[in-house]
């Protein structure tokens, strides 16, 4: 299928469509099986959120979209694009941005070079201004050395990055992990905008109480597979069930 | 001026000697700097430590002297081409071979690498023998200026100034642009650079290329010095990589640092005691070693 097709489509699309569609996907590490079959779906304009217990297999579902876990089989489809056997930088390139657990800020690097550093894969991506407006912390500490920042800033720029690239569909892994409530809350704030711009967000979270304030419908991920999914009104229906899934 | 401490050896007296060893300290010192400038990009990247160096360095010369005497290319131009030629060729070496060695121990990228070298040294002292080809100093470099306190080769002095320059440049590349921001972060994290949408691996293909180019370059450099000879690299590239050991393999500047410093001690100890100059730099490597393991300006493996 011709790039160009993907290119022109609106950076962001109206809530409804079908931007990614996972099909029995499966990934390896080495020998080791890590993903049984993998399916959902995420619309556009959506929050998306993966649940399930350390070791489920959240991190590596998320990889596997990238394209960077090794061997991979089944289908991803973004936005009616086959990219289970692209190459991580073509599918970066088609509007996919990952903010990964470990936050990923380089030491070798000031604070805006982090920054400027994914390059813009297409227009529309969140001016400089709109970024800063978003975590004033960053405008600061733009000439310090990236790891010198705290983990809330360390996270905020894992963020702030991936924002200004023109990516439609954020791939966001545990950004709340280990923060204090004050700094989950202006995370939250942050991608309750962000959807709120036509932004597209697939979330994985542990904490589902700070999901519930931000996302539209849920998956559980348990061994590597798909267990159960619901929308954020069947919450408390689902709210039983859902602690024997996660454990709490 | 008064002179304190009283000079030994033969190759000792005057003020004269001393600055001419300063002088040949300086240009050894650029090659340093240009070699293991090449070398410390190469490890950042790809991981492997360039026993190959040496031999693409030779190569440089070599083609320079090719450009002249086979086409008619002009010093001048053989400082542009060399390079490019040469880089091409290491290119043309991590796609067919080195990118294969991801993932796996030094020892594996050394062993090729040092194959490599072997077989490029053997096919041109094959065809070229050991001894020297002459390489004549361009025109507008000929003869020397009297600064007064000494004599100086106009043709040295180019090459000590030329070769800060390249090296200060390759230092602003890597350090303070947008290309180096990729290069920086690509040596740390490639998975997460490649999954922002930047094709690493052909990034790696050009580093390794620009390595290469800069050894073609103080091949070039070099050869109307040192005349050209298949052997030119590997009886340089030992010291060279004391000079790496001693800087560590983690800084840009530091290797540049180290190695025009290195050159310089060399000349000094020259002058001072003759009989340990070809010696200093490993000495000083293994007091490095027993201080600092990761080298004065390295970071830890
Ligand atoms: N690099 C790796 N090599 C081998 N096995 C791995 C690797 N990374 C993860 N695993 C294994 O894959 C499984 C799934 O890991 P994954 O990181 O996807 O879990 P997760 O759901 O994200 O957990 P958490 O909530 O702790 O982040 C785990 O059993 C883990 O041990
Ligand atoms: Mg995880």
């Amino acid at each position: 299928m011709p790039d160009t097709a993907i290119a022109e489509a609106p950076a962001k699309a109206a809530t409804g469509g079908n931007i990614l569609q996972v099909r029995n996907l499966e990934a390896w590490y080495g020998e080791s099986h890590i993903l049984h079959g993998i399916n959902f779906d995420v619309n556009a304009g959506e929050v998306v959120t993966l649940l399930g217990r350390n070791g489920a297999g959240k991190t590596t579902t998320l990889k596997s979209i990238m394209g960077i876990i090794g061997k991979r089989t089944g289908s991803v489809k973004f936005n009616n694009q086959e990219i289970i056997r692209a190459t991580s930088d073509k599918i970066a390139r088609m509007g996919i941005a990952f903010c990964p657990e470990e936050r990923g800020i380089f030491s070798s690097l000031d604070v805006r070079e982090n920054l400027m550093l994914p390059p813009v894969v297409r227009a529309g991506g969140l001016p400089l201004e709109q970024i800063f407006d978003l975590f004033p912390n960053l405008k600061e500490r733009l000439n310090s050395q990236g790891t010198k920042l705290s983990g809330g800033e360390q996270q905020m720029l894992a963020i702030a990055r991936i924002l200004r690239t023109g990516a439609s569909f954020l791939m966001l892994d545990e950004p709340t992990e280990g923060l204090a409530p004050v700094i989950i809350q202006q995370i939250g704030h942050t991608i309750a905008r962000l959807k709120k711009e036509g932004f597209t967000i697939l979330l994985v979270e542990q904490n589902f109480r700070f999901a519930s304030t931000v996302a539209d419908r849920y998956y559980v991920v348990e061994h590597g597979k798909i267990i159960d999914g619901f929308s954020n009104s069947e919450l408390a229906a689902n709210m039983d069930k859902l602690h024997t899934y996660l454990g709490v | 001026m008064t002179f304190r401490g009283t000079p030994k050896g033969p190759g000792a007296g005057s003020m004269q000697a001393l600055y001419a060893q300063l002088l040949v300290g300086l240009i050894n010192g650029s090659f340093y700097a240009l070699l293991s400038l090449g070398l410390a990009v190469i490890f950042g990247m790809l991981n492997i430590i360039n026993f190959a160096h040496g031999a693409l360095y030779m190569m440089g010369a070599f083609v320079a002297y090719f450009l002249l005497n086979l086409g008619g290319i002009n010093y001048w131009w053989a400082l542009l081409l060399a390079p490019i030629i040469v880089g091409i060729f290491g290119m043309i070496l991590e796609r067919t071979m080195l990118k294969f060695l991801t993932g796996l121990d030094h020892l594996y990228g050394l062993l090729l690498t040092f194959g490599i070298a072997l077989i490029v040294q053997g096919v041109f002292q094959n065809y070229f023998g050991s001894s020297g080809l002459p390489y004549a100093i361009p025109d507008q470099l000929k003869g020397g200026m009297n600064l007064g306190f000494m004599f100086l080769p106009i043709y040295r002095g180019w090459v000590v100034v030329f070769s800060l320059v390249v090296c200060l440049a390759t230092w602003f590349l890597i350090e303070k642009t947008q290309l180096g921001a990729y290069l920086r972060a690509a040596t740390e994290n490639p998975t997460l650079v490649r999954a922002f949408g930047i094709n690493v691996p052909r990034m790696i293909t050009l580093t390794y290329g620009l390595g290469v180019g800069l050894a073609a370059l103080a091949g070039v450099l070099s050869a109307p010095i040192n005349q050209v000879r298949p052997l030119m690299g590997a009886d340089l590239i030992i010291v060279v990589f004391a000079v790496v050991v001693i800087g560590g393999m983690g800084s840009i500047m530091g290797s540049i640092i180290t190695g025009f410093a290195l050159g310089v001690i060399e000349g000094l100890t020259k002058y001072f005691y003759p009989e340990a100059s070809n010696t200093v730099v490993f000495v000083l490597m293994v007091l490095v070693l027993l201080v600092k393991p990761t080298g004065l300006t390295g970071r830890a493996a």
